[in-house]
Parts: structure tokens; sequence; C-alpha cells
């Protein structure tokens, strides 16, 4: 199969079934659409099934239970629906039931609007619904890596039986790139034995629960969930780096943004700006390699996010104290241009106090 | 001397002692639904949604596969489950606060879908788990935690009968509502899950039964008087009877 132009948003729902997920479930919401429309029609020609609830809860709580049954599984939404989602997620989390679940983030709070944002970031990596978790969240900037990562989600997603969060934004959702999607190398078998599929010939019931009154015993299974949490830590972190081996300056973006920074880094190495990037691709495992390796060379890190400031955070705690980190970033649904992004590492190589 | 068995434990049921407080329902409605599972010989094909309330450890007394749902939501989990598995049995086991309040929405498009699932809808007009609040379900007047001085209708406006609402639906194939108050009630109580459960082998589309129960811990009533409560002021509210047999199932 060649390359194909493809949306975003349709590249993430035939990365899916390519992954082999079979099940959908989902409601419409701008900037996604796309991919439960395209769901709707490519899933009854490899023999699954899309089904359209009535609310994000209804469709995280289906995705629950055909999670439950040992299938590949999957449902999508935008800000205010992932929202809704956040109890369903616990859930999962709690229930360990593997299903993967992309969050195309528009600009909020609130109703906020239907353009690219990147606001929803502390709520996919520091947890929104309750409970003591975290969940891998992949973030892909071009659609070519979208390809890969929806499949990896499903692999990581059934390896640890954890939700996974696919995170982009309302652009890479929208934009038309060319994709090829190769055949899949020999993944790991998954064996599901604990799936809910009725008792006939296999030895009795099962139960899927993340209910434990016994405070000692949910003190037990909350530990078992840090030592996978972990184990995650340990395995699946992703980043890129960009010119970063003589940078004095160390640009971090994801998504979208780490592309158009991509573009203003370029411009500022002509102008003779020591200039790199660090671009997370694992948001939660947070890759903090790449920054104890720099943080005691580089002058400063400079943060570009599309919010006010989130992923900040976790440059600041990866950095630890050794090196300034900076900010820009763009909020509402504002798109930071290249223009504006080589204005500020200027800004801060010129000496400006950071 | 050879003994005769007479009644025995359904294999329904799992050998734990549940935790329902004396005089509650749940007990006698868990043992028909698993003497019906028993009975139609798809014990070892269904699958169980437990829900939120007093029954959410009923996924340890239905000797079957069982999955826990968020609070209303286990119609979507079921949905979830019998679109992967459309040839196992699937049904949910609700409460009136989990059913009729927080997850009416989750139930009413299940059953608009026509989703081939069963529901066991269990009413005792109050939230019993969280201290007996009140339900859509509670009588006007009924004194709860939440309605000190009795359910008033210029505040919280009247019950809600799920079963009337729910047989408006077309997806809806098989709608009764029973009662726990006597035994030639219990008797009728299971042939309604029975007609349920083959609603739904039969693939006839969305099946539920309201079973109207106890709660004398919260009613503040002895287990005899809970019975005559039911009898007396539940059952004039919430008429018994078959709401929907789309299929004419028999």
């Amino acid at each position: 199969m060649g390359k194909v132009l493809m949306k975003g948003n349709e590249v993430i729902a035939e990365a899916a079934v390519h992954a082999g997920c079979k099940y959908f479930f989902g409601y419409p919401i701008t900037p996604q659409s796309e991919l439960v429309a395209y769901m709707a029609r490519r899933l009854p020609e490899v023999g699954g099934l899309f089904l359209q609830a009535e609310s994000e809860i209804a469709a995280i709580n289906m995705v629950y239970g055909a999670a439950s049954t040992g299938v590949r599984v999957m449902t999508s939404s935008s800000s205010p629906g992932f929202s809704l989602k956040q109890e369903g997620i616990s859930y999962l989390v709690g229930s360990e039931l593997p299903a993967v679940i992309c969050n195309i983030v528009r600009g909020g709070p609130g109703l906020g609007n239907i353009q690219p944002a990147q606001s929803d970031y502390f709520q996919v990596t520091k947890g929104g619904g309750h409970g003591d978790y975290n969940l891998p969240v992949l973030a892909p900037a071009s659609l070519q890596e979208i390809v890969e990562l929806t499949q990896e989600a499903f692999d990581i997603a059934d390896r640890y039986r954890t939700p996974v969060i696919l995170m982009g934004d309302g652009m890479l959702g929208q934009m038309m790139e060319p994709v090829e999607f190769g055949e899949r190398s020999e993944t790991e078998q998954f064996k599901k034995d604990w799936a809910t599929t009725g008792t006939r010939g296999d030895g009795g019931p099962k139960i899927i629960t993340s209910l434990e009154l016994d405070a000692e015993s949910l003190e037990r299974r909350n530990c078992n969930l840090q030592q996978k949490f972990a184990l995650i830590k340990e395995n699946e972190v992703r980043y890129e780096t960009y010119s970063i081996d003589d940078a004095e300056y160390i640009m971090v973006a994801f998504g979208t943004t780490a592309r158009i920074t991509m573009n203003a880094i370029n411009k500022a190495r002509q102008e003779g700006v020591k200039v790199g990037l660090i671009r997370p691709i694992s948001l939660w495992p947070f890759p903090e390699e790449p920054f104890i390796e720099t943080r005691d060379q580089v002058k400063a890190y400079i943060s570009v996010e599309m919010s006010a400031g989130q992923m900040i955070e976790d440059v600041r705690l990866a950095v630890n104290g050794h090196a300034p980190v900076d900010f820009y970033g763009r909020t509402g649904g504002v798109v930071p241009t290249q223009e504006e992004i080589y204005d500020k590492i200027m800004m801060v190589a010129r000496g400006v106090q950071v | 001397m050879t003994m005769k068995t007479v009644f025995k434990k359904t294999n329904g049921l799992t050998d734990k002692p549940t935790h329902y407080c004396p005089g509650c329902t749940h007990g006698v409605i868990h043992r028909l639904v698993g003497e019906v599972l028993e009975e139609l010989d798809i014990l070892e094909d269904t699958v169980g949604v437990a829900s939120v309330g007093c029954s959410v450890l009923s996924y340890e007394y239905f000797n079957c596969d069982m999955t826990q749902a968020a609070h209303g939501r286990a119609p979507a989990v079921a949905t979830g489950v019998k679109r992967v598995l459309p040839n196992r049995i699937v049904f949910t086991y609700q409460g009136d606060g989990d059913l009729a309040s927080i997850g009416i929405s989750e139930v009413i498009h299940a059953a608009a879908r026509g989703e081939n699932i069963t529901v066991i809808f269990v009413n005792n007009a109050i939230y019993g788990m969280t201290g007996g609040q009140m339900a859509p379900t509670t009588l006007i007047g009924q004194k709860t935690a939440t309605t000190p001085f009795g359910r008033d209708i210029s505040i919280q406006g009247p019950p809600i009968k799920v079963c009337e609402m729910m047989a408006t639906l077309d997806g809806a194939a098989y709608i009764e509502r029973v009662s726990t108050h006597d035994v030639p009630h219990i008797q009728k109580t299971k042939k309604a899950i029975r007609k349920a459960f083959e609603t739904q082998k039969k693939g006839l589309g969305f099946s539920m039964v309201e079973v109207l129960s106890t709660c004398p811990t919260n009613w503040g009533l002895d287990p005899a008087e809970s019975l005559e409560w039911v009898k007396d002021q539940m059952v004039p509210v919430y008429p018994l009877g078959v709401y929907k047999n789309k299929e004419g199932v028999k």
C-alpha cells in the first residue's frame, strides 16, 4: 500500500483499524467528528461495530463493557466531551481494562471554541478523574506519527491492562498529509484470561470491578497499580530531540507546536543562535532523561505550548532548578506563529532576563 | 432411608452470604434471577453487570461472570458487552437511585436502541446504601433523610413511573412491573424475570422487570410491616402488570 492523502482524524481511525480495533463507541464533537464518521463507515467493512452513544458518558462506559470482554476498543472526543469521560477513565484504570481514548483538544475552558489547543495537558497527564492514577499519554506531531502511535497505543493498553490516551490538537485532527499504512510487524500476543465472556468451559466466574471495601485491600491494589505505573515509566518513555548537541537554549514543545517551533529553531540557527528542541512524545511518562543530560550545559529552556503554561511544570520538575525555564504560549485556540517563537528565542538568547 | 430433595439452593448463586439487611427483598430477587438463569441453562453464557448502591456487591452473589459499572451506567456497560458478544446473555441489576435518577439516560437509550439486554430494576422508593435519601421513586409524603417533612410535590415533584415511561419506547420489547410483598407475587416475579430473559434469548430486544422491593432499615419499619407498606402504599402508585409485550412472549 502506497501513500494516501488523508485528514488527521481519519488517519487515527484507520490506524486503529490496522491495530485490530473493531469496536468504537463515540459521540460527535468538533473538531474530531470525522473520526466518528470514518469509523461508522469503516468498521462494518472489517466485521466490527460502530455505535453512536447518547453521550460521552455512555460512550466511555460502553468502552468499559467492551473492554471487559477482552477486545480492542476505542472512543474519541474533544475537550468538553473528554471531561465527561473522566469518571469512566478512572474506572478503567481501577478495573485494569485496556482501551484507547483519543482527545483532539480544542480551546477551553467551558465550551471554549473549536480551534486547536493543548490546554488539556493537565487533565490528560495529571488524571482528570478521581484517585491515585496515571495513564500513558501519546502526543503525535505528524499524521505519519499518528499511524505509528495509534497502533502502539493499543499495544501499550494490552501490555499493561490500562487505558491509553492519544492526544492531538484540532490542527492535527483537521490537517491533511500523505501517510502510509505499512504492514504491521508481528506484535505481542496478549493473553486475556481475565475477560468476562461467560464461564462456559473456562472454570468459573470472573469479576471485573474497581471496588475494594477494605482499606488495606484497596491500599494493596493501589500499590500494585503504582508498581505498574513504575514499569510503564521505565519502559514507555518516548521523545525526540533536534539539534541539542551543541545547544545553549532548548525549546520544549509537543504536537503541532513542536513542528512550528522546529521552523523557528532553523531560522534562529541561521542567525547563529545555538538552539535545539526536546519533543516529548509520551506526555506521561514525561521524558526526564534528555533534561537530566542537558540541564547542566544549557543556558535556558523555553516551553512552547498552546496553553497558558501547563507542560512547563513538568519541564521545571525535570530541570529541577539546574537552569532557568521560560515560557511562550498562546491560548484560547490561537496557534503561535513561527515568527513569534523565533522572536522569543532571540529575546532569550540576547540576554533579556529570563 | 432415602430423603427426597424438596428444595436446594440454586447454582445461579454463589455460597457467599449476602450483606443485605434483614427483611430486605434483594436476597429473594437475587435468588429468582439465579434460578431463572439456571433453569434456562444460560448461567454459563451470562455476563451480569452490577450497579452502584446496595446491590453493588451482587457480583459476589451471582454465579456467573460479572462486571461492575459506574453509578447509573450499567446499561451502557451492558451495551458494550452485548455488542461484542451478541450470543451471550447480558443483564444489569440496578436499584431505583442508580436506574431512575443518575442512570435514567443510559436506560432510556438502551431501550430506545432496542438493546438486546435484560434489566432487573429493583424499586424500593429510597436510596438504601447511602442512608435513606429521596429517590425519584419516593412516594408523595414519604419521609426520607432528604425529605424530612415528606416528599412535597410542590418541591420535589411527583415520582417517576419507570415502566410507564419505558413502554412508550418502540425499542422496548418486554416491560413488566411485579412485586415481592407475598409469595404469590414472588412467584409472579419469577415468571416475569423468566419472560424477560426469554425475550433476550429470542433476540427480541430490550427487556426490563421492575420489582417492587422493601427497605425496612431506611423505611423505619419491621420486615412484616415493610411488606404491608409495599402492598398498601407502593402498589397503588406503581400498578403491577405487563406494560409492553411487543412480540407476545408467552
